[in-house]
């Protein structure tokens, strides 16, 4: 009885903890089991090396699923966290109606990104949507068919992922710049420093912690994006907008293609945590200097 | 002054282009969903609905099709209602008592065991979903609800877990010692002196569990089958199906009903969203 006292915190994780275990820890060694097995449309266990990476890399289409990534996640990341800085630093002006239009550019955030990718390619569809709009309006030669040209599709979803997520970007900015000390920057306004030096000098380097918070959101968005393609292009014209989630799904449950299901999930792990491991591992470590 | 004025009306008027930016795509949704299919083909896509009708309301919700099935986004929605709520319950409870344990109560290797946590939050669902669909079916409880609400939870807890144990480590452990003198035990101590003063993680955990859950696409359209389709799922069946004339109308009055029910927490509660979306992502 006294035992079961002293120890009620450990049996109350201990579910949790065989959960992680298992359905985290566990499945990302199947996965990675698997993706160096010759696993077709069943699983198979006998190891066989780097085959399926060899396929995998070997693959015009994950060649285009990655040349995709680097694109849309560049451009998502550089584009949103502009937009978000800027809005920032314009709301932050003593703005009157700020609660509204914060209110205004952070909604599409709760918004699924089915309805979102659906909306965009209602908007962006060339036969009625904004380049018949254009043209409506006098402008007859105006083009603006991104959405089925395989060179510029990825473009649309760049641009849906930005208005979906740049609003959260302000709102982490935003949060940022209340929270700088209002002496410092006090003290430079009577000094005479000009505002946008006060800014670019003062307030934008105490934000870096929010810079990276950002980035790392901002990052891990780009690399799980799914949802948003299949609503909004499909992977398509052809497979032009693949990303390396799209590429893994139809590798797992349409192509029947385990192993290369398993081998490029297994990729896109180790891009995400190229880039979460150091930042965890940074905010983990306990802080001497406090 | 001049100058300063003239700014200022610049500074406004950047803001509201912007807001016009955001909201465009609602009220395009909106418009068109009020229109006939005959006016969306004549009509401009900006332009508001000459004559409302609310037809392509009611065959979303109750007649079009998603594949082969043309019941509207009606079942689907309950399906949804049906996953996310027990989902976000359990994920939210099992939370706080992990949370409460992580800040109150720590024990040797607790620390690994938080980091092992967090690191969980970040993994790309992918790199689980082949073996979650074996276990599913091992489980005997693959293409089902349970079987959805089952994968939101475990992969739910540990983004709980953060809020509960982020929020609990800010009340001093001279707390809980005085109580345990005073001879409270484990769940006596969470009951009569956690629970009062969670209301608001609580909220934020909810209002997050939700949305992820609501909006979820990637488990729904891996784990679900014909019959427990949530309305994400149902959605890009009904906008993607081939059959028939393409109603814009009806896909984009099928894209605001999935989308409401988030909606409308954001507009309720939108102060709790944004203190889930932004917990996550900076510490402290």
């Amino acid at each position: 009885m006294e035992w079961l006292e002293r120890n009620v915190p450990k049996l109350v994780l201990a579910p949790s903890f065989v959960a992680i275990l298992v359905f985290v820890y566990g499945f990302i060694a199947w996965t990675a089991w698997i993706s160096f097995t010759r696993s077709r449309l069943m699983p198979r266990y006998e190891l066989d090396g780097f085959i399926q990476y060899e396929r995998l890399f070997a693959a015009p289409r994950w060649d285009v699923a990655m040349n995709n990534l680097f694109i849309f996640g560049g451009l998502f990341i550089v584009i949103s966290m502009v937009i978000g800085l800027a809005l920032a630093i314009f709301l932050d002006q003593k703005i009157r109606a700020e609660g509204v239009l914060r209110t205004i550019y952070l909604y599409p955030m709760a918004l699924s990104l089915i309805v979102t990718g659906t909306a965009w390619k209602w908007i962006l569809n060339p036969g009625l949507g904004v380049q018949e709009m254009v043209r409506g309006w006098g402008f007859e030669n105006f083009a603006f068919d991104w959405l089925i040209r395989p060179d510029m599709a990825i473009y649309t979803i760049v641009l849906a992922a930005v208005w979906q997520a740049s609003g959260f970007v302000m709102a982490l900015f935003l949060a940022g710049l209340r929270s700088v000390d209002t002496e410092i920057i006090r003290a430079a306004q009577v000094d005479g420093i000009p505002t946008h030096r006060i800014y670019s000098a003062i307030i934008i380097p105490t934000m870096a912690p929010i810079f990276l918070s950002a980035f790392i959101v901002l990052a891990h968005l780009a690399i799980k994006a799914f949802d948003l393609v299949i609503a909004l292009t499909g992977g398509g014209p052809g497979y032009a907008t693949d990303l390396p989630a799209t590429y893994m799904y139809a590798m797992a449950f349409s192509r029947g293609d385990l192993g290369q299901a398993a081998s490029s999930a297994m990729i896109m792990m180790m891009v995400i945590f190229a880039i979460v491991v150091p930042y965890l591992y940074s905010e983990l470590r306990p802080r001497r200097d406090q | 002054m001049t100058s300063n004025t003239v700014l200022r009306w610049g500074l406004y008027g950047i803001l509201f282009l912007f807001a016009a930016f955001y909201l465009m795509p609602l009220f395009v949704m909106l418009t068109t969903s009020l229109k006939s299919l005959e006016e969306i083909r004549t009509g401009s896509l900006l332009a508001l609905p000459r004559e409302i009708t609310f037809a392509p309301w009611a065959e979303a919700w109750s007649t079009a099709c998603a594949g082969t099935q043309c019941e509207g986004l009606r079942p689907f929605f309950w399906n949804s209602v049906l996953m996310a709520v027990p989902a976000v319950a359990i994920s939210t409870v099992v939370g706080a008592l992990n949370g409460y344990v992580f800040a109150q109560w720590r024990f040797r290797g607790a620390n690994l065991f938080f980091a092992a946590i967090l690191f969980g939050c970040f993994i790309p669902f992918q790199v689980v979903l082949l073996p979650m669909a074996q276990m599913l079916g091992l489980m005997g409880i693959a293409g089902t609800i349970p079987g959805l609400i089952f994968v939101h939870v475990i992969y739910g807890i540990g983004f709980t877990t953060l809020f509960f144990r982020n929020y609990y480590v800010t009340i001093p452990q001279e707390l809980v010692r005085a109580a345990k003198v005073d001879g409270a035990g484990f769940f006596r101590i969470f009951w009569s002196i956690f629970l009062p003063i969670s209301l608001p993680i609580i909220t934020v955990s909810v209002i997050w569990q939700f949305t992820q859950i609501w909006n979820d696409f990637l488990f729904g359209v891996s784990f679900s089958g014909p019959g427990s389709q949530p309305v994400t799922v149902a959605l890009n069946n009904i906008v993607n199906s081939t059959t028939g004339v393409k109603a814009y109308n009806v896909d984009m009055a099928a894209a605001i009903i999935a989308a409401l029910p988030t909606l409308l927490v954001y507009v309720v509660a939108g102060k709790y969203f944004i203190r889930g979306l932004t917990a996550g992502s900076v510490k402290g």
